[in-house]
């Protein structure tokens, strides 16, 4: 039996079906699937950097300016979410949180509900960059000159005022290097939901490439994808942080 | 055991001001809550499964051990050629970092575990090979998979580190004669590691927690075995807990081991 030489070999890997047709957008071809996991990923980052924002700040303000009790609570939160693997804690709050809240629904008389995928998902991943946005947020305020905010305090602002307008401002261009790398671990992260089920990127590349065996095709494919994401999200961040270090002395004196 | 005989007056304070009233009361109530989850919550699983749980949890150790180590290795050369190797060098190393850290590890994972394995039985060559009993496992794509990862996120700290070495400490060591092999291993790889030596602990924590998702590619390390756990007795809580429990002490111990030998090595950079 003559045996096919090895490059004809790896081309059929390849060639079971031209590239085209499978990674076309509209059925039969996969790319629309894709394409709809990509979108469901930018939105779970998306909303988790939102909820990680908002949980880093009230965090590092805890860890910052609150009593003994609040800021011990704070340390052993970002400690916990930093040192446990976040598939733990996907499933670990995926589970305890739908629980609990259909308990406390039951509780007050209502029927369960069915909490969706996307919901939690983005919740979860929200919990554990909080931790990480903590960290990030109370180095940047510490890296304010304390005179600013001393300043306003005296001017008579609130304190919501003076968050608003000196605090975030004022640490916004120490805290965007930090932030930007956490946004790009957000984005990786999504793909940690195809183990619950949820259909992101990473999970819709996977059914597709287990329908059609052509693994290597799909799976560069998605990878593509993140890629493009990350190096689209360089550009959106190095133009952001631009903007907020305007006026500022350049770091690293190479401009 | 010394150590701990050898507390001095001076030492004693700290503890006590550690110790304060609201943080005896936080630890008597997170010692009620684990004595609450300990007897309300059922634990008769343990007994059957944990000679499988210290296998998973050497596995994963072991695995944990193996990338960095190899990873390691492989960080130097990319962070030499990117800091100071040729265009044709420092190019795709450069291009290899972006792509490892640009992409999820999950997918590298089943990009090796599910494309390689699935292309490698088309070889005769390769299914008449020795290593063909190897490749039919899944350790093999887990090992090499987190290798590459740790690779490419250490290999852009080792450029830091490279170039942040001062030149006066190399350009003095060509002046005294060295060859540029000895100049490398005496200084500059050295002093590189150095700095590279706090990042490393952060980097080797984020493995141990990216070593789970080698449980997706059939591995049974620790993770696979609490999964395992809940499939069969639909117990939930109880092994995510413990497991929990068991990274949280596997990083206690990184931590620690990268404080003691961070201070052991003397730290004067020029």
């Amino acid at each position: 039996m003559p045996e096919p030489a090895p490059i004809e070999t790896l081309l059929s890997a390849f060639a079971q079906a031209s590239l085209f047709e499978l990674l076309a957008p509209s059925p039969p071809g996969w790319g629309g699937n894709l394409l709809r996991g990509l979108a469901n990923s930018v939105q779970i980052a998306l909303g988790a950097f939102g909820i990680g924002l908002v949980i880093g700040t009230a965090g590092a303000y805890g860890k910052l300016y609150g009593g003994p009790v609040i800021r011990d609570l704070m340390e052993v939160y970002t400690t916990v979410v930093r040192a446990v693997p976040e598939l733990v804690l996907i499933l670990l709050l995926y589970y305890a949180g739908t629980d609990l809240i259909n308990r406390m629904l039951e509780a007050m008389g209502y029927p369960p509900v069915d909490i969706s995928g996307l919901v939690a998902g983005i919740a979860v991943l929200g919990f554990v960059q909080g931790a990480y946005a903590t960290e990030v947020i109370r180095g940047a305020i510490l890296s304010i000159p304390q005179g600013q905010i001393e300043a306003a305090r005296a001017y008579g602002m609130s304190p919501l005022l003076l968050l608003r307008r000196i605090t975030l401002p004022a640490m916004l261009p120490f805290a965007i290097p930090g932030l930007a790398n956490l946004w790009l671990i957000a984005t990786k992260d999504t793909a940690l939901l195809a183990v619950v089920g949820f259909n992101e990127l990473t999970l819709a590349t996977r059914q597709a490439a287990g329908t059609t065996k052509a693994y290597f095709t799909f799976f560069l494919a998605a990878g593509a994808l993140y890629l493009l994401l990350t190096l689209f999200s360089n550009v959106i961040i190095g133009w952001i942080e631009k903007r907020a270090r305007r006026g500022m002395p350049s770091v690293g004196g190479a401009n | 055991m010394a150590e701990v005989l050898d507390i001095k007056p001076s030492t004693v304070p700290p503890l006590r001001a550690w110790l304060r009233p609201h943080r005896v009361v936080m630890i008597a109530v997170a010692l009620g809550l684990v004595a609450l989850a300990a007897t309300t919550m059922r634990w008769d699983w343990i007994e059957r499964y944990w000679p499988l749980a210290l296998q998973g949890l050497w596995r994963t150790i072991w695995i944990l051990a193996v990338t960095c180590t190899l990873g390691f290795l492989l960080a130097i050369p990319l962070g030499l050629a990117q800091a100071a190797g040729p265009r044709w060098l420092a190019v795709p190393a450069r291009a290899f970092c972006t792509v490892i850290r640009g992409t999820p590890l999950l997918l590298q994972l089943w990009l090796l575990y599910f494309g390689l394995g699935s292309l490698f039985p088309q070889f005769p060559w390769i299914r008449e090979s020795e290593l063909w009993p190897y490749l039919r496992q899944a350790w093999p794509y887990a090992v090499l998979g987190l290798t590459l990862s740790f690779a490419g996120y250490e290999g852009e700290v080792m450029r830091g580190a490279f170039a942040g070495v001062p030149r006066g400490q190399l350009e003095a060591a060509r002046a005294f004669g060295m060859r540029r092999r000895t100049v490398f291993r005496r200084i500059w790889l050295p002093q590189a590691i150095q700095r590279a030596l706090p990042t490393l602990a952060g980097e080797t924590v984020l493995q141990l927690k990216a070593t789970p998702l080698v449980a997706t590619i059939t591995v049974i390390d620790i993770y696979a075995v609490a999964g395992r756990v809940r499939q069969d007795t639909f117990i939930v809580y109880e092994p995510l807990l413990l497991l929990a429990l068991v990274y949280l002490m596997i990083t206690g111990i990184i931590v620690f081991a990268f404080r003691r030998l961070e201070s052991r090595i003397p730290s004067r950079l020029g």
